[in-house]
């Protein structure tokens, strides 16, 4: 009998050498936090610098003829327009099943001076699922390369396009746009970087190749502004800006209307349709979703966590449930997102939430929880 | 001097005459990170030894704290309440979360004394 070993990102021992608490995500041994804790990396990434190893999501290319069969191609398993997508432009979107559920969430880029190729970024989690379907979609003239040779660091904050312009003196990373990508020298390193990710703040994701990723972390670490971050911060971060994780917001019965994703479903999309699940996602643009995400805020101290039934403030009766809840170290105060039957989907509207027994009174709130930064430039 | 016991589970004891002052150890807090909130018991609260007593809450997680011995809760810590972060910055001082007055002494003589509890714990690393 074999065990499947764990996976280690290029940067596990970097992890290891900073004092990580390590544990396994999606297969790998990743760090949770290093040793100023959650709370202060997040902190540090709303006010300076986060650097977070995000290489074991799944990174792949698609190269086709020329562009328009590539964008096809993809477009035929998601919803947004990725044919109309500018070259050195990104775009989130989501792969969906014949209900119009969402199989997984993921960015597309379109690289500059790459006639027909698209990169993809999936989560780690669902990698194997990702490629899988698009091995089994794809036309014979567009050709999927799985990029495992490929690390991806985010620097996430305030601070990160001022430290690594410094690093890259002589590019365009400081007036990159948002959800855009170049190719950046940074001194001997060469990377692909979108400016882009998942916490709320402006920062940049980099790919390089795995081989040069600690020496690379290594440099960036040395600038002030830059502290490592764990998954732990990584997911509270998200979870204030009002972002999905796949798993909670997001999975294969939820539709992206109801998950509140309809902005990433473009026009042309919409009226055309030609993706999964179109029958369904037309109906719920038209008529609305029967159930929404919403965000929560509760009226106490006291935490709730994924799982916490939802019920009517007044009558008890379950009309929902959290599907992410914690503390929010930036708001100071527990948040959650959840679902709810439409009909309790207003701002406002009061809901108690199921935690060891007991209703906490909560209120819908509105997303994102903390304001986003994104660069506007 | 107040004697100091652990359970297994990371809660002290310290008892002084009948009344005993309960948290986690340190290695508890280092353990959980970061606290955001204490659910403490009721003042009055009668508790058999290893039931659920309090709830201690990290960023991420809700924890179980047991109590190391039964009795009746005679006081609960209030600073903890308005700043969990108390626990992290010193477990076994202000960070106390309540004081029981213990119903059977004999109890103490099954939880470690400190330099088992420091043996103990090297058996988990």
């Amino acid at each position: 009998m074999s065990e499947s070993a764990i996976l280690l990102t290029p940067l596990h021992a970097l992890h290891v050498e900073l004092g990580a608490r390590m544990a396994p995500f999606a297969g790998y041994d990743m760090p949770i936090h290093y040793r100023s804790g959650i709370l202060a990396e997040h902190l540090h990434t709303r006010a300076g610098a986060g650097l977070f190893d995000v290489s074991h999501m799944g990174q792949a290319r698609l190269d086709g003829p020329d562009h328009a069969t590539t964008a096809r191609a993809l477009e035929r398993l998601c919803p947004a327009d990725i044919l109309g997508l500018p070259p050195g432009r990104q775009r989130y979107t989501q792969f969906l099943n014949a209900e119009g559920g969402v199989i997984d969430d993921l960015m597309v880029t379109r690289p500059l001076g790459a006639d027909g190729r698209l990169n993809l970024v999936v989560n780690a989690s669902r990698k194997a699922v990702d490629f899988a379907l698009l091995d089994a979609a794809l036309p014979a003239d567009v050709r999927l390369t799985r990029l495992d040779q490929a690390a991806l660091i985010a620097v996430q904050g305030p601070a990160a396009a001022s430290a690594l312009a410094r690093l890259a003196p002589q590019s365009e990373l400081a007036a990159m746009p948002f959800m855009s990508m170049r190719p950046i020298q940074f001194g001997a390193f060469a990377t692909q970087v979108s400016r882009s990710g998942y916490t709320g703040e402006d920062g940049f994701e980099i790919s390089l190749a795995a081989n040069e990723a600690e020496a690379f972390a290594r440099r960036l670490l040395r600038e002030n502004e830059i502290e490592p971050i764990g998954l732990g911060a990584r997911d509270s971060l998200r979870l204030e800006a009002g972002l999905c994780l796949y798993g909670h917001e997001l999975d294969e019965t939820i539709d992206p209307i109801e998950a509140g994703l309809a902005w990433s479903i473009q026009k042309r999309r919409r009226v055309e349709g030609g993706f999964p699940g179109a029958g369904r996602i037309q109906r719920a643009l038209a008529d609305g979703p029967a159930r929404r995400r919403v965000g929560i805020r509760l009226d106490g101290r006291a935490p709730a966590r994924e799982g916490a039934s939802i019920v009517d403030a007044s009558s008890g009766k379950p009309i929902g449930r959290v599907v992410s809840g914690g503390f929010a170290p930036s708001v100071g105060a527990p948040i959650a997102m959840g679902y709810v039957a439409s009909a309790y989907a207003t701002l406002g509207a009061p809901l108690a939430l199921m935690v060891r027994g007991k209703p906490l009174a909560a209120r819908v709130a509105p997303l994102p929880f903390h304001p986003h930064a994104y660069h506007r430039g | 001097m107040p004697e100091i016991r652990f359970t297994k589970d990371h809660e002290y004891v310290r008892v002084d005459g009948d009344v005993g002052t309960v948290g986690i150890s340190d290695h508890a807090q280092q353990q959980l990170g970061d606290l955001v909130f204490v659910e403490l018991p009721a003042v009055g609260a009668k508790l058999d030894k290893g039931a659920g007593a309090a709830v201690v809450e990290s960023v991420k997680a809700a924890s179980d704290v047991f109590a190391p011995v039964s009795g009746v809760v005679v006081a609960v810590n209030g600073e903890v309440d308005a700043e969990p972060g108390l626990i992290n910055q010193d477990a076994l001082g202000r960070g106390w979360i309540f004081k029981i007055k213990l119903a059977d002494r004999k109890q103490l003589d099954a939880l470690m004394g400190q330099s088992d509890y420091e043996a103990f714990l090297k058996t988990l690393a």
